[in-house]
């Protein structure tokens, strides 16, 4: 039932504290296709908030948040 | 019809003006402060506000100077107080001091191994990240001349030049957010 998302490209950012996974998410995403999607795996627990905020400002979507223990997966489109 | 046309064009004139008063996607700062946290803090805001999309101008003025000092670098040609100035202030990154808890260089030393054991970005990798996203630095020309500071012992950054008070307040009266640091 549920759609398989195709990821294009895995960005592992655990350990990093702010502000390096958005400095790095910002520059990962333009390296993929718009329409493309990326995995983002972080421990930062400010993630959480800062990546909706960094998506919502930049116009790219987060499709999925999958938060296990300590690394948190997001799930992003590329729409710009 | 004449009426019409006449009114259309006062509109049209009316959006151009407000159009200049929408100020660009830009933070300004001005960095007064030359400690090690505050500036961290500068340099963090600066590149994670071009990871939103903004252009950064950072204002270098009184303290913040030194920090823009080069510690391989050699200038001559300075007057007695030019030299006092130069000898007493940091020269560079290397060695500026927390703001608060310094403890004699040891709450310094001690936050700086902090920062590496938990993956902290230092001022210095803050720094060159900052020039490879292309944030502006300007350096307040004033306080260059009254701290007998010489370009030549500047750090080479590629976005770096010198100005007065009316180049921050153009960019900032352009900008959305203006902060002072």
């Amino acid at each position: 039932m549920s759609e398989e998302i195709r990821i294009e490209k895995v960005m592992d950012l655990k350990g990093l504290p702010c502000p390096m996974p958005i400095l790095k998410v910002n520059k990962g995403i333009k390296e993929v296709e718009v329409g493309q999607v990326i995995e983002v795996w972080s421990t930062d627990p400010g993630s959480l908030s800062d990546f909706p905020s960094w998506a919502r400002t930049r116009g790219h979507e987060i499709l999925k948040t999958d938060q296990n223990g300590e690394v948190t997966k997001f799930y992003i489109k590329r729409l710009v | 019809m004449q009426n019409v046309e006449a009114q259309i064009e006062a509109l049209q004139s009316q959006i151009a003006a407000m159009d200049k008063k929408i100020p660009s996607n830009k933070i300004s700062m001005i960095v007064f402060s030359g400690e090690m946290d505050k500036v961290l803090a500068a340099f963090v805001i600066a590149t994670g506000a071009v990871a939103m999309g903004m252009d950064v101008v950072m204002f270098f003025t009184f303290w913040g100077t030194p920090i823009l000092r080069d510690k391989t670098k050699k200038a001559g040609g300075k007057d007695t107080m030019g030299k006092m100035f130069g000898a007493m202030l940091p020269k560079g990154t290397p060695d500026v001091k927390l703001s608060k808890m310094n403890m004699g260089g040891m709450g310094t030393a001690m936050m700086k191994s902090l920062m590496k054991k938990k993956n902290v970005a230092s001022l210095d990798q803050m720094m060159e990240m900052a020039e490879e996203f292309g944030v502006q630095i300007f350096v307040c020309e004033m306080s260059m001349d009254l701290m007998g500071f010489k370009r030549e012992e500047m750090i080479d950054y590629s976005g770096l030049s010198y100005c007065g008070v009316a180049t921050f307040l153009e960019q900032a009266n352009d900008s959305r957010i203006q902060l002072f640091i």
